[in-house]
């Protein structure tokens, strides 16, 4: 085994994870919940609902306000990666894990749930990646060492369905993957296959997750995202989790581990929130003794990253009302796109941020116990009721599926006719059930049904895989490894193609999904109709050489005086870190040697916001000591106030004798504060105090380069603390002392 | 089928239900609805199953799949493609894996036949 380990500092290298695959055994088997911390304390602030912490992690964009604090919500958080190139997606992984997700899932490429068997070796996907061991056990390996960074394991996981269901769910429970999809009536609804098939399949399937320990998800969301009125599915959503659920339980999953996948059917602008959150409410309290995963909506997601945004926190309020165990996000650019890194990682901060946001709600608030919520549930509640009686009398689950029962886009009882048939002696794999005989055994741990052991000796019955000496799931050893299988579509020759983009390296290239492919997003308003401003950004991306051009978004601001476009697009050209300027980050020196320094000689400084500013927030955290601001130091600090002209500051610091002035300004058009800085520099040129006098400019717009092209000494901006202030003016003194 | 929304005539006997015993009503369908796919479950095998059951005995996918396809061939596959390698190797003194390995190579299947004798019932 190699010894690589992550480096905060340093991007995850593939080419060490993808070393000694063959010798790679997992740490663990099973699914990990977070651990609560009621009361948790961060930062001046007590959480109610949230837990522990992480090791390292990024933060919301605003926590540098709050000390960098960055608490984490109670419900696990899935994030789908799954590029078609497993080797891009690790790093994906890391990058979703240090914003919170600890539920990594991995979609199957298209076509795999037809597939007879397992695949092997590592070939690229169609809108997923080709589940084999070999990735299985890459990203494994990876997620071990991501865990161990972030300090919070990390559940891995991906679908046992299709006609190869139980040969996956061996390979899962070998290679340590915890959690799964694993619902049969998907198999049949929306794959076609043989529904007898499925279902014997699926008790070898859930009799291996139940020794592995794994979650399992039900596909009950699929009829949501698949009938046409999606909120009218609602009684059938519950008839498709209960035959999962108690299927699964009696073959013997622990009801803890049997998660439902719920999504609210209904988006804006319905309002949504009255019709979902009944059901919600129904959904629970049917199924008390199982797990909420719930996910988000997909099924009205349309190609504005902002709107999917707020129907996934909607979502997500519903969650906080009632409840989740795993809170799924679904990426807001998954209506235009296979999901991109900065996408999987909004959707982890939105969820992260929806949620913390809403720590404590149900301390303040609770649901009514009578009038319509509860009228509506219990009507759901029996309308389910009425589906299964319907069922049964019909002669059963496979009677009803041939009758098109399922999908139907009637709120049932309503009918309308339009659901999925399928015959139970047809679909893929009709007719591959085999009646096993007497004899019939097989000498292995957590198979599932009729198994003569004992035929060969009375004391195996209770362990069959004695007879072998033990199976894999002893005995992993016995496990046989493949590695590749085809010369030209595997891993090694893609991650060839780019070899010398490798991150960490000489060259750059934009990306948003895979290593060097080039993608950018442009966004552009244009004062013109929606046909015309498409045209037109289509033109304007051709004119910055740029290729394959493609409008992804589209929203009208007005039918005639503008259109917001969005358009993807290739940048051919890759980027030279030895060609870069990058300016030297803000030197920042020790508190006390700042103190000793103002101890040494004292220093005054005059400050204001100039011009027709009547912003002090910024300049405030700066000067005041309750901020960190340059007080604590022994500044001697003049606050002048808001919108003070220039004259006015130069005159004061003239008048103080001050050592500086800070002028700080926000944001304003035609460079207004640029403007007012230059006069600064004048007026104290043209007053001969220039020399001895230092000038500070800062606020968020201010950048330093400007700042001193415009004859300030520094500029400061956004981001900005007391300290590197403090240590811009001892060091300036220093040299205008010649020290 | 196509039916209007009948709820309310429909649900006349669930009305003087309380809400646990519409619950319990609820999983009791739930647990009937289940019972046939359980018990097919519990008698029937698949190729998957079986192929499921050669990985776990230490074969690899492509292996498990030769074998598994050789057993349904010769309607061997209902005595269990794990328990057709378990007996052939007793039988021949190999190691589980040298007679699976046999078999993908297409050899010893009629020792295997014989095992079972003839394979069909």
């Amino acid at each position: 085994m190699n010894e690589y380990r992550l480096d905060p500092n340093k991007p995850i290298d593939v080419d060490e994870i993808l070393k000694d695959l063959e010798s790679y055994r997992p740490r663990r088997r099973g699914w990990t919940w977070r651990k609560p911390a009621p009361g948790l304390k961060l930062g001046p602030f007590t959480y109610r609902d949230c837990t522990e912490p992480l090791k390292r992690s990024t933060p919301l964009p605003p926590a540098h306000y709050f000390d960098n604090i960055d608490p984490q919500p109670a419900p696990v958080i899935t994030t789908e990666i799954a590029s078609g190139r497993f080797e891009d997606d690790i790093r994906r992984m890391r990058m979703a894990a240090h914003h919170g997700a600890d539920h990594i899932m991995v979609i199957r490429t298209a076509g795999q749930s037809h597939f007879d068997g397992l695949i092997e070796g590592t070939p690229q996907g169609m809108g997923g990646v080709p589940i084999t061991r070999k990735q299985v056990r890459a990203q494994r390996k990876a997620l071990d060492m991501i865990e161990d960074e972030v300090g919070r394991p990390i559940n891995y996981h991906s679908y046992v369905s299709g006609v190869a269901g139980p040969d996956i769910a061996v390979m899962f429970a070998e290679e340590g993957v915890n959690g799964v999809h694993q619902d049969p009536q998907y198999n049949v609804i929306y794959r076609n296959i043989n529904m007898v098939r499925s279902f014997v399949d699926a008790c070898e399937s859930k009799k291996l997750i139940a020794w592995a320990g794994m979650a399992q998800i039900d596909g009950a969301h699929n009829a949501n995202a698949t009938a046409r009125e999606a909120w009218k599915v609602m009684p059938e959503l519950m008839v498709q989790h209960a035959i999962n659920s108690i299927f699964s339980a009696r073959v013997g999953v622990p009801k803890e581990n049997i998660c439902l996948s719920t999504v609210p059917p209904t988006a804006t602008p319905a309002p949504c929130v009255y019709m979902d959150l009944p059901y919600a409410v129904a959904l629970r309290e049917l199924f008390h003794e199982y797990r909420m995963r719930a996910q988000m909506n997909t099924k009205y997601i349309e190609a504005s990253t902002r709107e999917a945004t707020v129907t996934h926190v909607l979502n997500m309020f519903i969650s906080k009302l009632t409840s989740a165990d795993i809170q799924s996000t679904i990426t807001p650019d998954e209506g235009r796109n296979v999901p991109w890194h900065i996408y999987n990682i909004e959707a982890c901060d939105t969820a992260k941020q929806t949620l913390v946001g809403l720590d404590g709600l149900m301390e303040m608030v609770e649901l009514k116990r009578d009038g319509y919520l509860r009228e509506k549930a219990r009507e759901l509640k029996e309308r389910a009721v009425l589906f299964m009686e319907e069922m049964l009398d019909m002669g059963g689950y496979f009677n009803a599926v041939e009758e098109g029962f399922f999908v139907d886009s009637g709120c049932y009882p309503e009918r309308n006719g339009d659901g999925i048939v399928r015959k139970a002696d047809g679909g893929i794999g009709a007719g591959t059930v085999f009646k096993r005989d007497a004899d019939y055994m097989a000498p292995v741990t957590a198979h599932y049904g009729y198994n003569n052991a004992e035929q060969y000796g009375a004391e195996y019955r209770e362990n069959p895989s004695a007879l072998i000496g033990g199976c894999t799931l002893e005995r992993p050893d016995k496990i046989i490894y493949i590695d590749e299988l085809d010369d030209t579509d595997n891993v090694n020759v893609r991650m060839a193609d780019v070899r010398d983009h490798k991150p960490g390296g000489e060259l750059l290239r934009p990306e948003m999904e895979w290593l060097a492919d080039g993608t950018v997003l442009l966004t552009m308003f244009f004062p013109a109709p929606r046909r015309i401003a498409e045209a037109a950004a289509l033109e304007a991306a051709h004119k910055m050489n740029l290729t394959e051009c493609e409008v992804i978004n589209r929203e009208v601001m007005h039918e005639q005086d503008g259109t917001r476009i969005e358009v993807k697009a290739k940048a051919p050209f890759s980027i030279r870190l030895s060609d870069l300027v990058i300016p030297e980050e803000p030197k920042v020196m020790g508190d006390d040697e700042i103190r000793a320094e103002i101890e040494r000689r004292p220093m005054r400084v005059v400050c204001a916001t100039i011009g027709q500013d009547e912003h002090s927030v910024g300049l405030r955290e700066i000067i005041d000591i309750k901020h960190g601001g340059i007080e604590k130091y022994g500044i001697e600090v003049h606050y002048l106030g808001t919108s003070v002209p220039p004259e006015k500051l130069v005159n004061a610091a003239i008048e103080l004798n001050a050592d500086a002035v800070l002028a700080s300004t926000i944001i304003s058009h035609d460079d207004i504060h640029y403007k007012n800085i230059e006069r600064i520099d004048r007026l104290a040129r043209e007053m001969g105090v220039r020399d001895k006098l230092m000038f500070c400019a800062g606020g968020t717009q201010v950048t330093p380069e400007l700042a001193r092209a415009h004859g300030a000494d520094e500029g400061f901006g956004r981001g900005t603390k007391g300290v590197h202030v403090a240590t811009f003016l001892v060091e300036r003194r220093r040299e205008l002392e010649g020290i | 089928m196509k039916r209007t929304d009948d709820y309310e005539s429909r649900s006349a006997h669930l009305k003087a239900l309380t809400d646990a015993e519409l619950e319990a009503r609820f999983w009791e369908l739930a647990n009937k609805l289940v019972d046939p796919m359980l018990q097919m479950g519990y008698e029937y095998t698949s190729p998957a199953v079986e192929r499921s059951v050669l990985l776990r005995m230490g074969f690899s996918s492509l292996e498990a799949k030769e074998i598994v396809n050789g057993c349904v061939e010769r309607r061997l596959i209902s005595h269990g493609a794990g328990n057709v390698v378990y007996r052939l190797a007793r039988a021949r003194a190999l190691s589980i894996r040298d007679a699976g390995l046999a078999l993908c190579a297409n050899e010893m299947w009629d020792d295997a036949e014989k095992l079972f004798e003839g394979g069909a019932k």
